[in-house]
């Protein structure tokens, strides 16, 4: 039989888990019932006992209230100041989370863990700061009153009646490495207040002698150290998981609270976290947004949006599912995830509605199998984050006039029937009428339309005519069915668009990711990536963006989109700099930076962050949705690995061009030697034989070797110039300077500095009449031009034609050199163009193999491509086309008859 | 100027333009001693007389105390801009300087011809077109003001008769616009010497015009459609890319 040993899944995760914290600063919370209890004095204590150790502490922020005996203890302590900050023309004093940052304490003191922060500052929230000190390192003391605590809020709302506004997440109070409870029975406290050494909040003092009732005491004292025990009990639980891995039964699967009405939700959520606390099991908060029929207006929607963020808070998992029958949907996704208790409010529908249509509670008992269903009682009364007051979803006047005019027509089509069909067939009219109403204008105006339509029919139709009266009771039935059969259409009808609508809403979301995946694939280099993820974000949210990509030294800087966006201050690259940092969101709408101008969001890539987006939507409210907001991350991460991708191949690309880059040198280097070698061996063998004292060359040999010293020269020269265009090519140090030039003068000018090649040559030049000017660097395209002549001359028999060519076209002007010798060897037509490459022939002619090289590469700069192709009846032919861009310039006419030279008299 | 050309390996001394019986001075700024050694071994076999400096300084020094008929100045020196020495030798003379430069520093050349140099010359050069530019730098400096206002100028084919404002073709009588009759004659006036495309534009246009160089190109085609039997291969007005014009002279 298999013995059960201890998980070593289990113990490695938490193996694992002690070394992450042991990288982090410890935190400490002295936790206290109420105000008064000596969570101060008792810190300070402590802090001193640990500097005594050794421990260099600071106190960052502690809160005296002016009472000596505390005061005192600040004595020996250094105290870090604190920042100043404008706001609203007051200066307000806030701790300096920088400096205690720079500054890096053993240990330092922050009072009041639940304090909001000035306005300006990082983080709203002073346990932000104190996550932010743990991560890099620094041990925190805190001090914290249970009526903060969120999770305990509402419990503490009811008990003293005080709504306190600072709470802080339970995650916070989970990750102490220790909790010391501060205890002072509340009788001793009591004197304490007499006495007047409890400092009181401004906004508890007005219900002071509601909130310290000894009543209320001894109850948040009680809450105070169960929420002590509870955490207790939590590390037990992880200690025994630990180390009797064995013989622990873990409660299995996971909690899943549903909301729905807004009045409950929050209490639902809170009270589903204290359950799975205490079952120690993960949980989701939910929410099902029904097809068809919502219950709730838009805004509640959104506010039950908001309360799943805050359930994000306190630790729980989200989703947002949507269907027709809530039960179904929720059922369906307890399966799939494994979820073994359903927590949902107790229904708040009538009692008569409730037998008629059923309720969520009821169905989900009946069908949920071996699935546990815990109905909590929904009791209203939330007053902290309470919806605010919708506003009446305005009515859509239009629609409901629409509707009535189908109605009228509809009664216009029946009064032409009704002399010769039955009433009944009147009714189908009304009723096709009805389905259109629903189909077109929603359920609203539908319902309308039913009550219109039998009232119609029965003014117009039912005898007596033109009166509401009706003469047979008979009709009441009709009238009953008529409307029922009204209602019952227009609901089905409305919806069935309803379920198109959320349809075509998950279609477009759909096809936002596809397209987006589609267009950053299709995109070659970071900058178009870009290009395409912002188009996209700014389509699909309604929103601006623009992309942040960190520089060499890890600075992140805008590279694409609206830099106007971000504000003119450095703040929001501040903000984005610690997002690309953290990998964290932060800015607008978030806990955290909330003062920046948009909300900034990380590019999460396969090796942490590549960069940040920043976005401004038009509603930020939306956008923070979860089931935006997931888009939005799902966005993100594919662009962040689409740069990624480009990065890399930006990299491969480089390596290699090196490559390449190593292989030319190589080639280079074997073929200058080569090509400089031969021609320098040729001038010194000359020129010494001609040096030799006791030769006796004749004057013709003399000259002979004069001349070969002045044609070997004449070659070296080509091949340095040729070796230095290359060069010059090839470092990028061209600088084009395009004029308006005549393409005549230019081929006029290699002709010329070619003519002594040239001679015994035909040049047949042939060049359109009215060729304009076209935009090239003279220099350049006559070096160009040079070289392909040149290279006609070295590659044809002497004395065959060499021919120029030039037509001009719409956005181009291309022109054409050609000769009539040998031709290309077939298939190499293109490869003329490589760097080094010479025909493969017996008698080689002298150069490198870079003219053509150098011809192609100053064309191509010219934005102009370059071809080579045999003619038909032999000989070789090289294109080149230079683009027509711009207006070319206007010059005035000399007067036409104007003429400075006299005619001959 | 046919009839004025001498023979490049003519016998007789290049004259001094202002005394006739001595042989012209020309002042060689160049510091590679190679090309020092071959300039002297060439010139001096070709009848002029020589003097040389390996540095700015020196060149500038020489030109005052020897007051040489030609200077001819390597743009490349040790001590000192080639630019640099010829605006300063420019403040107080006018003896014509030709520059000798590489390919690919057309910048450099219109430049020094913008500063007030004569002519250049691109390394590596022959010995026979070096001469014909030092011939036509002299000429110059024998009639500043451009030696052509009136007369006639036989370039091959082309006869340009000033005072009777005639040109013939091979004989056949042209007919030019005034621009281009200006064009014609601000060239002519300094035959075988470059303008600049700036210098030209200033003396056929006016001082407005010296950026607009789409003008020049247009003329120049029109007047070389007139004057020459193949415009593409012309034989009298020669353009140097990314320099200026410069009308043959043999």
């Amino acid at each position: 039989m298999h013995v059960p040993g201890r998980d070593p899944e289990v113990i490695l995760a938490r193996i694992r888990e002690e070394e992450a914290k042991a990288s982090q600063g410890k935190l400490k919370i002295f936790f206290g019932a109420a105000a008064g209890v000596g969570k101060t004095y008792a810190m300070l204590v402590e802090a001193h006992e640990r500097r005594r150790a050794g421990v260099g502490v600071v106190a960052g922020v502690v809160e005296t209230h002016g009472r000596p005996e505390t005061a005192a203890l600040l004595d020996g302590l250094e105290t870090l100041p604190l920042r100043e900050m404008e706001y609203r023309g007051a200066v307000l004093r806030e701790f300096d989370l920088d400096r205690a940052l720079a500054r890096k304490p053993g240990l330092l003191l922050l009072d009041e863990l639940a304090h909001t922060n000035a306005p300006g500052s990082r983080h709203t929230k002073r346990w932000q700061d104190i996550e932010e000190l743990l991560a890099s390192g620094i041990d925190v003391y805190t001090t914290l009153n249970v009526q903060h605590v969120e999770s305990l809020w509402d419990a503490v709302a009811e008990i003293t009646g005080v709504l306190v506004r600072e709470t802080v997440p339970d995650s916070i109070i989970d990750r102490a490495d220790e909790i010391e409870i501060v205890d002072l029975p509340p009788d001793d406290l009591l004197q304490r207040l007499k006495e007047g050494k409890v400092y009181v909040a401004p906004q508890i003092e007005r219900s002071l002698e509601n909130f310290f009732r000894k009543g209320n005491l001894i109850a948040l004292r009680e809450l105070a150290l169960r929420r002590t025990a509870e955490r207790v009990d939590a590390q037990m639980e992880s200690y025994r998981r630990l180390h009797e891995a064995d013989r622990v039964h873990p409660a299995g699967g996971r909690l899943m609270v549903c909301i729905g009405n807004p009045e409950t939700a929050p209490r639902l959520v809170r009270a589903a976290r204290r359950m799975a606390a205490s079952l120690k099991v993960p949980w989701t908060a939910m929410y099902v947004e029904r097809l068809g029929k919502a219950r709730e207006s838009p805004q509640e929607r959104e506010y039950l949006s908001d309360v799943l963020l805050f359930a994000e808070e306190l630790g729980a998992d989200t989703a947002v599912l949507s269907g027709l029958r809530i039960s179904d949907e929720v059922l369906a996704y307890a399966r799939e995830n494994n979820v073994s208790r359903i927590v949902i409010g107790k229904p708040s529908r009538a009692r008569w509605k409730e037998i008629l249509f059923g309720s969520l509670a009821s169905s989900l008992v009946r069908e949920s199998g071996d699935v546990d269903v815990f109905v909590l009682h929904g009791e209203a009364g939330e007053s902290r984050a309470k919806p605010r007051a919708a506003p009446a979803e305005p009515m859509a006047r239009p629609d409901y006039v629409r509707s009535l005019v189908t109605i009228a027509v509809c009664t216009g089509v029946a009064w032409l029937m009704h002399r010769h069909f039955a009433p009944a067939n009147l009714i189908m009219v009304y009723l096709l009428g009805v389905m259109l109403v629903a189909v077109r204008f929603g359920r609203g105006p539908a319902v309308m339309a039913s009550v219109v339509s039998v009232a119609a029919f029965d003014f117009f139709f039912v005898p007596p005519h033109l009166t509401f009266a009706v003469g047979d009771t008979e009709y009441l039935i009709t009238f009953g069915v008529m409307l029922s059969a009204a209602l019952v259409i227009s609901t089905m009808a409305a919806r069935l668009r309803e379920q198109a609508r959320a349809a075509r809403e998950r279609e477009r979301r759909t096809a936002a990711l596809y397209k987006l995946s589609r267009v950053l694939a299709d995109s070659k280099n970071v900058e178009d990536i870009l290009k395409a993820a912002i188009n996209a974000v700014e389509n699909v949210f309604l929103a601006r963006a623009v992309v942040l990509l960190p520089d060499a030294t890890g600075r992140v800087r805008i590279r694409a989109g609206d830099a106007s966006l971000l504000g003119t201050g450095d703040h929001d690259h501040g903000v984005a700099q610690w997002v690309f940092d953290r990998g964290e969101p932060a800015g607008l709408g978030t806990q955290t930076l909330p003062a920046a101008q948009a909300l900034h969001v990380p590019l999460r890539g396969s090796r942490g962050p590549t960069g940040v987006l920043g976005i401004r939507p038009a509603s930020i409210r939306f956008l923070l949705r979860p089931d935006q907001f997931r888009l939005l991350e799902t966005f993100a991460s594919q662009t962040a690995l689409a740069v990624e991708r480009a990065e890399l191949a930006a990299q491969a690309e480089g390596a290699r061009i090196q490559i390449e880059a190593e292989h030319l040198r190589t080639t280079l280097l074997s073929s200058v030697s080569h090509d400089l070698r031969t021609p320098l061996a040729a001038i010194t063998g000359a020129a010494s034989s001609l040096l030799e004292p006791r030769g006796t060359l004749t004057q013709e040999t003399r000259r002979e070797l004069v001349e070969s010293i002045a044609d070997e020269a004449g070659r070296m020269n080509r091949l340095v110039s040729n070796l230095l265009d290359m060069s010059r090519l090839e470092s990028g140090a061209l600088r084009l300077s395009k004029e308006w030039q005549s393409v005549e003068e230019v081929i006029g000018a290699a002709l010329e500095r070619l003519r002594p090649r040239l001679q015994g040559r035909q040049v047949d030049v042939k060049l359109p009449t009215g060729l304009g000017l076209v935009p090239l660097d003279e220099v350049l395209i006559e070096q160009a031009i040079y070289n392909l002549i040149e290279n006609a001359i070295k590659y044809t028999p002497p004395g065959t034609p060499i021919e120029i060519r030039a037509e001009a076209r719409e956005k181009e002007i291309a022109i054409e050199i050609q000769d009539r010798g040998p031709g290309l060897p077939p298939g190499e037509e293109q490869r003329v163009f490589e760097k080094f490459y010479r025909a493969r022939e017996a008698n080689r002619p002298d150069g490198i193999g870079l003219g053509l090289t150098i011809a192609r590469g100053i064309v191509e700069a010219h934005g102009g491509s370059m071809t080579a192709a045999n003619r038909e009846g032999g000989g070789a032919s090289f294109r080149f086309t230079l683009p027509l861009e711009g207006e070319p310039p206007r010059i005035e006419p000399e007067a036409a008859a104007a003429e400075a030279t006299r005619p001959e008299t | 100027m046919s009839q004025a050309s001498a023979d490049d390996r003519g016998s007789s001394s290049p004259a001094a333009p202002d005394k006739p019986s001595v042989p012209a001075l020309v002042l060689v700024i160049e510091d590679e001693t190679q090309i020092l050694r071959f300039l002297r071994a060439s010139l001096t076999s070709h009848g002029y007389r020589f003097v040389e400096a390996a540095t700015g300084e020196e060149g500038l020094r020489q030109a005052a105390t020897r007051s040489p008929d030609v200077v001819v100045l390597d743009l490349g020196l040790p001590d000192m801009d080639g630019l640099e020495v010829t605006r300063r030798l420019r403040e107080w003379s006018t003896v014509p300087i030709v520059v000798l430069s590489a390919r690919g520093q057309e910048r450099d050349k219109v430049a020094a011809l913008d500063l007030g140099a004569d002519d250049y010359v691109t390394k590596p050069f022959g010995i026979g077109e070096f001469l014909a530019r030092l011939r036509v730098a002299l000429r110059r400096g024998a009639s500043p003001g451009g030696n052509v206002e009136q007369g006639v100028i036989e370039v091959g084919g082309l006869s340009i008769d000033f005072t009777r404002r005639r040109i013939l073709r091979d004989g056949a009588e042209v007919r030019l616009t005034p621009i281009e009759y200006k064009l014609l004659v601000a060239l002519a006036r300094h035959p075988g010497r470059v303008l600049t495309h700036e210098t030209l534009l200033r003396q056929v246009w006016g001082p407005g015009y010296t950026q607009q160089k789409h003008y020049l190109r247009v003329y120049m085609a029109q007047l070389r459609h007139k004057l020459e039997r193949d415009p593409a291969r012309p034989r009298y007005l020669l353009n140097e890319p990314g320099v200026g014009y410069r009308l043959r002279e043999d």
